[in-house]
């Protein structure tokens, strides 16, 4: 309804503008076409703003969105040898989720694992990850034709130290938008 | 289905020498309990100019490595015999030298020749004569042969040592991707050649049954893709470009068909490929992870892993039956299975109060034996004669490699002097 009210209120502006080079009643030529001139400019910048006005309602919206999405983060986190979404995972990928639903963004969603037991098999759990998070998105609306899922196993670990601090951090899904 | 028979030149060359910081060293950290005492002494250089290796410090070591002999140190000889002549076995028996081996090098042009005889101190007799040649430029695979057939005949098997490695080098670079190597050298890991490098992630090197070709697993296009290399001309194949994974790649034993993990379908699910018709057979259907294939000697069933019991075990899949079986109980962790050539042991990762060792569980008597006390221990391999088993595992804060004997007693491990060095693979006897 606001849109409607902002657009509306642009064509008001307008209409007025073109009715008061109408009736300037100049003496002159030059003067007439000065005040056509002016009137088109008070005409544009009317509608520059009335499309401003509309777009700063969007944007706001959007960027409250993003926000929400920025600090819920992008890196979805686990359990280990688990392809199960945590409570805290959930949060931050409904924050992304929110934002997703509003635009047309395509997603890349990268598994991960720490570096516990064989490569082979972490690839496929990190897939697994990967596919826990892809299938949750489309379970909320997201096309899957939107989304692209790869594992990287355990190569890609964002720490190599070994120990739980370093394992936490690997055990991840990392939303990329393409 | 689309035949995807890219046949791509290797962007590294075939055979380029890799720089010496890459050599493997060896680091003997265990040898077993009563091992036999040997002389190996310097062999006679008998060519022209200098000689291009040192044949007996090569097959010294060989033998050093299996942990079953202790050679003599030179300092200790009393004398350096290379014809039997020269043989006073009291020399010998004072030295407590179970065994003696001398030999002789000589060169014609493009070939070397290298004689020796193993002789028994304590019976004083000759056991042994034999010579191997081959171009100087293969004069450590000479060696290696010679060190072959001294372990054979005082073991009753065949030895290892002229056989190859493959495995990933991989170094760090800050602030971008790892630079990874799949690398290939001389069983005590002199003479790495790098079969082909790249800044994506590499898994999984495997050979063909014939040693001749390799492959493995690559994500140079950004995805992970199987491709089949040949050694001797670096030409590559791209075998598999499905969505999904793309992984695990086993020879079958007649070289016909290469089983692999793909998830096109789903999830991890193990199929196998007709190599020549490029045919794809689905064999496990589950949404559980079915992953690391690995052949029975016989080609008739397959292990794998799988969590459909909810953590990772080994599994057989039988391939005229179509069923599958659980082969694994004990322990929370099974994973990554090798067959050794007599289809008795197995070795895989076995995880253990929370740490991840090398074990081996013997078929016949079903019993789990842990052979390693290291912890992180992944990608076991076996020798092509079932004596040692190559791994990887954490060295001061590095992946490195290292190997124990199936038995458990004999351990060494082979650091690399820089970078990360990890998913060993032992080729099988090489032809000549």
């Amino acid at each position: 309804m606001k849109h409607i009210t902002v657009a509306s209120k642009a064509i008001a502006l307008l209409f007025s503008a073109a009715l008061l080079v109408a009736c300037s009643g100049s003496d002159t030529k030059e003067e007439d076409e000065a005040a056509a001139a002016a009137a088109a400019a008070a005409a544009a910048s009317a509608a520059q703003s009335a499309q401003s006005a509309q777009g700063a309602a969007v944007s706001a919206e959007m960027a409250a969105l993003e926000e929400a999405a920025a600090s819920a983060g992008t890196v979805f986190y686990f359990e280990y040898d688990s392809a199960n979404l945590t409570p805290e995972a959930l949060d931050a990928l409904n924050a992304n989720i929110a934002l997703l639903q509003r635009n047309n963004t395509n997603v890349r969603l990268e598994g991960h694992t720490d570096e516990r037991g064989t490569r082979e098999y972490n690839l496929a759990l990190g897939e697994g990850r990967a596919n826990s998070v892809r299938e949750y998105m489309i379970a909320s609306g997201i096309p899957g034709s939107r989304i692209e899922t790869i594992s990287f196993g355990e190569e890609r670990p964002i720490a190599y130290g070994t120990g739980e601090a370093n394992w936490s951090d690997n055990r991840r899904v990392e939303l990329k938008l393409q | 289905m689309k035949r995807l028979l890219t046949a791509l030149m290797s962007i590294t060359l075939a055979i380029s020498a890799a720089s010496a910081w890459a050599q493997l060293t060896i680091e003997i950290s265990q040898g077993a309990d009563n091992p036999t005492a040997i002389a190996v002494v310097p062999f006679a250089w008998q060519g022209v100019g200098v000689a291009p290796e040192e044949i007996a410090s090569i097959v010294d070591g060989d033998l050093a490595r299996s942990g079953q002999f202790a050679p003599i140190a030179r300092a200790d000889m009393l004398g350096n015999p290379t014809t039997e002549a020269e043989v006073f076995y009291r020399d010998w028996r004072s030295l407590s030298a179970e065994y003696l081996l001398i030999g002789r090098v000589s060169s014609e042009p493009n070939v070397l020749r290298v004689d020796y005889e193993l002789f028994d101190v304590l019976r004083q007799a000759k056991v042994l004569t034999g010579y191997e040649s081959g171009p100087a430029s293969d004069a450590r695979m000479l060696a290696h042969r010679v060190a072959d057939a001294v372990y054979e005949k005082l073991t009753g098997v065949p030895g290892a040592f002229a056989t190859k490695l493959l495995y990933i080098s991989v170094d760090r670079v800050p602030g971008s991707n790892d630079y990874s190597r799949l690398t290939m050298s001389d069983s005590d890991g002199a003479r790495p050649i790098v079969l082909f490098d790249t800044h994506e992630p590499l898994l999984t090197p495997t050979w063909s049954p014939d040693g001749k070709h390799i492959a493995y697993v690559s994500f140079e296009t950004g995805r992970p893709a199987i491709y089949r290399q040949e050694i001797a001309t670096g030409q590559r194949e791209q075998l598999t470009n499905f969505s999904g994974l793309n992984s695990s790649p086993a020879w079958s034993p007649d070289g016909k068909t290469m089983a692999m993990v793909l998830s096109k379908d789903g999830n991890a699910d193990i199929y196998l490929m007709d190599l020549a018709t490029k045919k794809l057979t689905q064999l496990t259907r589950h949404y559980a992870i079915d992953t690391e294939p690995a052949w029975m000697p016989d080609g008739r069933s397959l292990l794998f892993t799988s969590d459909r019991g909810g953590k990772p075990q080994i599994y057989r899949y039988d391939l005229s039956s179509g069923k599958t079986d659980r082969v694994t109980y004990e322990g929370t962790y099974n994973a990554r299975a090798r067959v050794s050539q007599d289809g008795r042991s197995v070795v895989m990762v076995h995880q253990a109060e929370g740490r991840f060792h090398i074990a081996v569980l013997d078929l016949v008597t079903n019993r789990m034996q842990i052979l390693t006390s290291t912890d992180l221990d992944e990608s076991p391999s076996i020798a092509p004669n079932g004596s040692m088993v190559l791994y990887a595992t954490k060295y001061q804060d590095r992946s490195i490699l290292a190997a124990v004997a199936v038995d458990g007693e004999a351990k060494f491990r082979l650091p690399a002097s820089k970078g990360d060095v990890r998913e060993p693979a032992w080729s099988p006897y090489l032809a000549r």
